[in-house]
């Protein structure tokens, strides 16, 4: 008798506990975001001494602003150590639908905002970027007109030595079209809807990638991911560099933008980081990160 | 004779804890099963409510033989004949590259190798298995697709002949592994009638185990192909990703399960719900290549 009835309790427990385990999943709120999207703000009410937050920033978007986010990610560590930035890497397009839908408190687009975006959301200019135009090392080109690039990117010119370079087909490498780097090229090149690309890459590093690997390759990346894998090419004799973004003479630069929605005010910890981002303390972290900080 | 009790199974309660634990965990593996039928005609359910309105709102015959895809031009258009042409070919050329190979190393281990060199090639094969598509798709991007390029002279190679041989080592070791299993359950009394009566090695493998094992192969093909038409990282990585008709093996194209992946994490509106019908017509063609393929592969075993 006592086997059984022991054997029959473990039974009812093991039963009762599965039947727990599946209620729960069933009950629990599917807030499984994409996988793009970390968790939204969390709730740390408790403990909250004066300067000194704690919680999570939600920021994702833009792949172009990977190193101006860790590096004001470590600046902003120092000041708040109790804050966790967390960087999702899924395009400027993202980052801006990130921060219309409240799945990310700060979204970061690495392009100005559309007039139809405005109605949801705001855009906090932090830095401004150059957009280097990359060729392979071994490519002789040194220097492009926005005319000579007009007519590359749109298949009017195919070949390298029409623009003083060796006999070979020119392979145009570029962005996905939700990209903000993309847009900022074509629209400044003119050449929007029209570009004809040998291949659509989804992240800055993947097109440096690419140009690093074939001789015959062209693309565009953010200045400041650009390291000495790739040669940079000038445009209209002017290079792309920090004064010359900043002063404006290098003509295909475009903004990096922290987008936060209107409806929602900002968290503590996302108002603080955004406030560091934007004050005169960052502007040598944005400056070490190869962008060009424009609060100083 | 003792065959009193009617043949309709009443329900009993169960009477002792024995029997209790019995339906206790029959009802829990029955839970178990029905969660995954729940899952399947969750998402299928998901995908058809999800897929119908865009389909709805561009036209099926614009939306399915359309040839132009520019989701963000200032019109839109939504053709996908470019994706659903460039998948079936790159599953295709998939299946021509792996299945043949598969089929010859499944012969090669399970009959000809000898042990050593066998549990060489099986370990091989099962650790291919175990590598993420995402690394196929970077040694792709570093490795295959500048080969391509200077094999064939091309200025990029990342087109669709790129994507085809990425994708046919990823089908390689289910065609294997399933393979291998199933020559190895072939009554080796088939065999041996087959080399008593004078065939060589050869011949008894090509004329009697591999018809033998047929239905165990024709598994691990469908499975293989599964894999190959639902394969995204490695694909987007080496195929270009140009919406362009795949007219040629060296076209930078885009499939369809890059298409969605391309562009799922910034779409809004139309072009949203136009991803989801892309994934509806994906899964469509999953369950029709499924069905068909069971059909003809497994089809001839019936008068066996």
């Amino acid at each position: 008798m006592k086997k059984i009835s022991r054997r029959s309790f473990l039974t009812v427990c093991g039963a009762a506990a599965a039947a727990a385990a599946l209620t729960a999943c069933g009950g629990s709120a599917s807030s499984a975001s994409t996988a793009a999207s970390a968790s939204t703000t969390a709730s740390s009410a408790a403990g909250q001494a004066a300067g000194t937050l704690s919680g999570n920033v939600a920021t994702g978007g833009s792949t172009s602003m990977k190193n101006v986010i860790a590096a004001l990610t470590e600046g902003f560590a120092e000041v708040e150590p109790g804050v966790t930035v967390s960087y999702d890497p899924t395009g400027s397009g993202a980052g801006i639908t990130g921060a219309t839908d409240k799945t990310l408190d700060i979204g970061l687009s690495s392009r100005a905002l559309k007039d139809d975006e405005k109605n949801d959301v705001d855009g906090t200019i932090v830095a401004l970027d150059g957009i280097a135009i990359i060729v392979n090392k071994d490519s002789k080109v040194a220097d492009l007109s926005v005319e000579q690039l007009k007519k590359m990117f749109t298949g009017e010119i195919t070949n390298w030595k029409d623009v003083g370079g060796e006999d070979g087909e020119i392979v145009l490498v570029g962005r996905e079209a939700g990209s903000g780097t993309r847009d900022g090229f074509e629209s400044i090149v003119d050449v929007k809807d029209s570009c004809k690309y040998a291949q659509e890459l989804t992240a800055t590093g993947a097109v440096i990638s690419a140009v690093e690997a074939n001789p015959l390759a062209i693309g565009y990346a953010s200045l400041s991911a650009v390291g000495d894998t790739v040669a940079m090419v000038t445009v209209e004799g002017v290079e792309c560099s920090e004064d010359t973004v900043k002063d404006g003479s290098y003509k295909i630069q475009r903004p990096f933008v922290f987008v936060t929605n209107k409806s929602v005010a900002l968290s503590e910890q996302a108002q603080a980081f955004v406030d560091f981002a934007t004050s005169k303390d960052a502007a040598d972290l944005i400056r070490t990160a190869g962008a060009v900080p424009v609060n100083e | 004779m003792k065959n009193t009790t009617s043949s309709l199974r009443r329900v009993r309660l169960p009477r002792t804890p024995a029997d209790w634990l019995e339906a206790v965990m029959n009802f829990i593996f029955f839970l178990c099963g029905m969660l995954a039928v729940c899952c399947v005609v969750l998402i299928s359910v998901y995908m058809v409510v999800s897929g119908v309105p865009a389909i709805h709102k561009i036209g099926i015959f614009k939306f399915l033989f359309g040839t132009k895809w520019a989701s963000t031009a200032a019109e839109p258009l939504f053709g996908i004949l470019p994706f659903i042409l460039s998948s079936v070919y790159g599953t295709l050329g998939a299946t021509i590259l792996g299945v043949p190979i598969g089929l010859l190393t499944a012969v090669f281990l399970s009959k000809a190798a000898d042990p050593k060199l066998r549990t060489v090639v099986v370990t091989a094969i099962e650790l291919l298995s175990g590598i993420p598509g995402v690394v196929f798709g970077l040694l792709g991007m570093q490795v295959l697709v500048p080969a391509v390029a200077k094999t064939f002279g091309k200025a990029s190679g990342a087109c669709l002949l790129s994507a085809i041989v990425v994708l046919s080592i990823m089908i390689l070791p289910s065609i294997v592994s399933v393979s291998v299993t199933a020559l190895n359950a072939v009554p080796p009394e088939y065999e041996q009638g087959s080399l008593a009566l004078g065939a060589t090695d050869t011949e008894t493998w090509f004329k009697i185990s591999i018809p033998a094992a047929k239905s165990g192969i024709a598994a691990g093909v469908v499975l293989g192909i599964g894999r190959a038409i639902g394969e995204a990282m490695a694909v987007m990585m080496v195929a270009g990703n140009s919406p362009n008709m795949p007219d040629s093996l060296f076209r930078s194209v885009t499939l369809l399960t890059t298409a969605i992946a391309k562009e799922m994490s910034y779409a809004g509106g139309l072009q949203r719900q136009a991803l989801f019908s892309i994934a509806l017509v994906l899964f469509v063609f999953i369950m029709l290549i499924n069905v068909v393929l069971n059909v003809v592969l497994k089809g001839g075993n019936r008068d066996e």
